[in-house]
C-alpha cells in the first residue's frame, strides 16, 4: 500500500498527537521501503528535492558530492532543530521516526555507506528514535547500523559543522569551511548531512519516485513542505502545504487569523519580514525568492497588531546575539552592537543617534563570520526595519509604545505547541 | 586567480592587513578586516602576499584556486546560508 500521489498529507498522513507511529502502522500507511536502491539518486535528481533544512540545497546534488569522494561515507540526519519558531523535525523524529529512517537508510544503500548517526537534541525525541531504532533492529536487516546520538540543546549547534563538532565530543562550534562535511565531515569521512525533513521526503521518493512527489506542488516547487505557523492564529502548530500554496490558505488551515496582522516572518530567526502583502504570496523557494524571501526550514509567523514589532525584532536581535559562539569579530560586536542599539531605540528611544547605524551594521557583519549566523540576523533586522519603518521612527522619538507594556504575557500564549494537520 | 580571504575565528584585529593592503582591505567599527573578495590585479598580489606574512595568527590567506567558484555545493551558503 502507498499514499494515492495526490493525497494530502502525505509526511503527516495517520499522524497522532499522542503517540508515535510504530513501524507496523508505518508499513500500513506507506507500503515497505523497497530493497536496494532502484536508481534512487536518479530519482531524487528528478524530483526536484531541495532540503529542508533552511539552506534549500538541492538533495540529489548533495548526495553526489558525498558519492564523487573517496572513503565510506557517512550519513547523518540534523534533527537538532534549535530554531525556537520551528518544530517540525521534533514532530517527525517523535511521532513519526520511520519516515526520517526510511530516507535515512535508502540514502545510506545509495552511497553504500554503513553508518547512519541521527542527531536530536531534545530527549523525548530522542526516546522516540531510539524505541524506532530497535524496531528496526538497529539496521541489521536494512545492511546498515543505525544510532542516535543527544546533542547540546543550543541554535548554533544544527550548523553543520558545530554539529559534526557536537557528535565527535566537541564543543557545538562551527568550523572554517572548507573542507565541508561532505568532504571531510564525521571522523573525517566524506558525510551526507541533511535535515530530518529531507530524509522522510527522500524516504517517500525511494518507494514512490519521482513523478509521484511532483504530483504535489509546482512546477519549481515541487512536493509538499511542513510549515510551523505561529504568532496571531486559532491554532499554531505544524502544517503540511503543497509547494505553491497561497500563504492566505495556510493561515486558513492554522484556524485563521485572530486579531489584524501588521506583518509576517518567513524563515524563523535567519529570515525575513514582509507587510500584510505577503498573505498574497506563494509558499515555494522559487516563488519565495522573487521576493526576496525563503521558507528557511519551514517557518511562518504571524504577527498581530497587539504586538510591536520594534520589541520583538530587539529581543530577537538579542537572542540572536547571544547565541553566537564568541568566535568571530565580526559576529560576536557586530551583533552585540545591533541588539544594543535596537534595546536602547525600543525602551528609551534613540538618544545617541544609534538608529542611523542599524542599516549599516547590518551589512557589515553580512558574510563575515564562520558560518551564517550574522548573516541572518542581519536579514531579519534590516527586514524589520523595512517593513516596520513608521513603527522605529516612533519608538526613536518616544521610546515604549502602548503594546511593548502589554507583550510579555501574550507572546506566552502564542508559543502554544499545539500540532495540528 | 588571487583571492585574499581572512578566518574570523583567528583573526584577533591586529590590523596589520590594512596598513599593508589598504587598497582592498579597511577595519570595521571594531577593528576587523573588511576584505573585498574581488580577485587581486598582478600589481596588488606582492603587497598582498606581504600582508598574508605579517598577519601575527595566520588569518589572513591568498587563495589561488584553479577550480572555477561556485561548483562545490555549499550545503548552508546557497542562497545566502
Ligand atoms: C545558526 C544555524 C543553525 C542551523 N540549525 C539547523 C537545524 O537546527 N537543523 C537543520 O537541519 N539545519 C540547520 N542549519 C542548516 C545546516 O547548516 C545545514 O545547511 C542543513 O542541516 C542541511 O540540511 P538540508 O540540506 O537538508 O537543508 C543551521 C544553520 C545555521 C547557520
Ligand atoms: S559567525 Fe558568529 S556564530 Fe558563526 S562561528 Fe563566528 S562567532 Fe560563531
Ligand atoms: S593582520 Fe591578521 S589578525 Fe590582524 S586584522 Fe588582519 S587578518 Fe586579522
Amino acid at each position: 500500500m502507498s499514499l494515492p500521489a495526490h493525497a494530502l498529507p502525505r509526511l503527516l498522513a495517520g499522524f497522532s498527537p499522542d503517540r508515535q507511529m510504530s513501524l507496523a502502522e508505518h508499513v500500513h500507511v506507506h507500503g515497505a521501503l523497497p530493497a536496494g536502491d532502484r536508481g534512487l539518486r536518479q530519482e531524487l535528481s528528478r524530483s526536484g528535492l531541495h532540503g529542508c533544512g533552511g539552506g534549500s540545497f538541492p538533495f540529489a546534488r548533495k548526495l553526489d558530492a558525498v558519492a564523487a569522494r573517496r572513503g565510506r561515507p557517512v550519513v547523518v540526519v540534523n534533527g537538532s532543530e534549535g530554531e525556537p519558531l520551528s518544530w517540525k523535525d521534533k514532530l517527525l523524529l517523535g511521532h513519526l521516526p520511520h519516515l526520517v529512517l526510511d530516507g535515512a537508510v535508502a540514502s545510506a544503500r545509495a552511497l553504500g555507506a554503513r553508518e547512519i548517526v541521527v542527531a536530536v537534541e531534545s530527549t523525548g525525541a530522542a526516546g522516540a528514535v531510539h524505541r524506532a531504532i530497535n524496531e528496526r533492529e538497529g539496521g541489521r536487516r536494512e545492511g546498515v547500523s543505525l544510532r542516535v546520538q543527544a546533542v547540546p540543546a543550543s541554535y548554533l549547534t544544527g550548523q553543520e559543522t558545530a554539529l559534526i563538532a557536537a557528535l565527535s565530543g566537541r564543543p557545538p562550534l562551527p568550523a572554517m569551511t572548507p573542507p565541508y562535511p561532505f568532504e571531510k565531515g564525521l571522523a573525517g569521512r566524506p558525510t551526507l548531512l541533511s535535515n530530518a525533513e529531507t530524509y522522510a521526503h527522500a524516504g517517500l521518493i525511494a518507494r514512490n519516485g519521482a513523478d509521484w512527489f511532483r504530483a504535489l506542488g509546482t512546477r519549481e516547487s515541487p512536493g509538499t513542505r511542513l510549515v510551523t505557523v505561529t504568532g496571531a492564529v486559532a491554532h499554531a502548530g505544524v502544517i503540511e502545504v503543497a509547494g505553491g500554496t497561497e500563504v492566505k490558505a495556510l493561515l486558513s488551515a492554522a484556524g485563521g487569523i485572530t486579531e489584524p496582522v501588521v506583518g509576517l516572518l518567513f524563515g524563523g530567526y535567519a529570515g525575513i519580514w514582509a507587510g500584510v502583502q505577503a498573505r498574497h504570496w506563494q509558499l515555494g523557494e522559487a516563488e519565495l525568492r522573487s521576493h526576496g524571501a525563503s521558507l528557511g526550514p519551514g517557518i511562518v509567523l504571524v504577527l498581530g497588531q497587539s504586538s510591536c514589532p520594534v520589541s520583538e525584532t530587539a529581543r530577537a536581535a538579542r537572542w540572536l546575539s547571544d547565541q553566537s559562539a564568541g568566535q568571530c569579530g565580526p559576529c560576536v560586536n557586530g551583533l552585540d552592537a545591533i541588539a544594543g542599539a535596537l534595546e536602547q531605540l525600543c525602551d528609551r528611544g534613540d538618544h545617541s543617534g544609534a538608529y542611523t547605524h542599524l542599516e549599516r551594521w547590518c551589512s557589515l557583519v553580512n558574510r563575515r563570520g564562520a558560518c551564517s549566523l550574522p548573516d541572518g540576523a542581519a536579514r531579519f533586522v534590516i527586514t524589520a526595519l523595512r517593513t516596520f519603518r513608521p513603527v522605529f521612527k516612533d519608538h526613536a522619538l518616544h521610546g515604549r509604545c502602548e503594546s511593548c507594556h502589554q507583550q510579555g504575557a501574550r507572546r506566552a500564549r502564542s508559543r502554544e505547541r499545539l500540532v495540528r494537520v | 586567480m588571487s583571492k585574499l580571504r581572512v578566518d574570523p575565528i583567528r583573526c584577533t584585529a591586529h590590523g596589520m592587513c590594512a596598513e599593508l593592503l589598504p587598497e582592498r582591505v579597511w577595519l570595521d567599527d571594531w577593528g576587523y578586516p573588511v576584505i573585498d573578495g574581488e580577485p587581486l590585479s598582478a600589481d596588488l598580489v606582492e603587497h598582498a602576499r606581504r600582508a598574508v606574512a605579517a598577519c601575527p595568527v595566520l588569518a589572513l590567506t591568498l587563495d589561488q584556486s584553479s577550480r572555477p567558484a561556485g561548483r562545490e555545493p555549499r550545503a548552508e551558503t546557497t542562497r545566502r546560508r
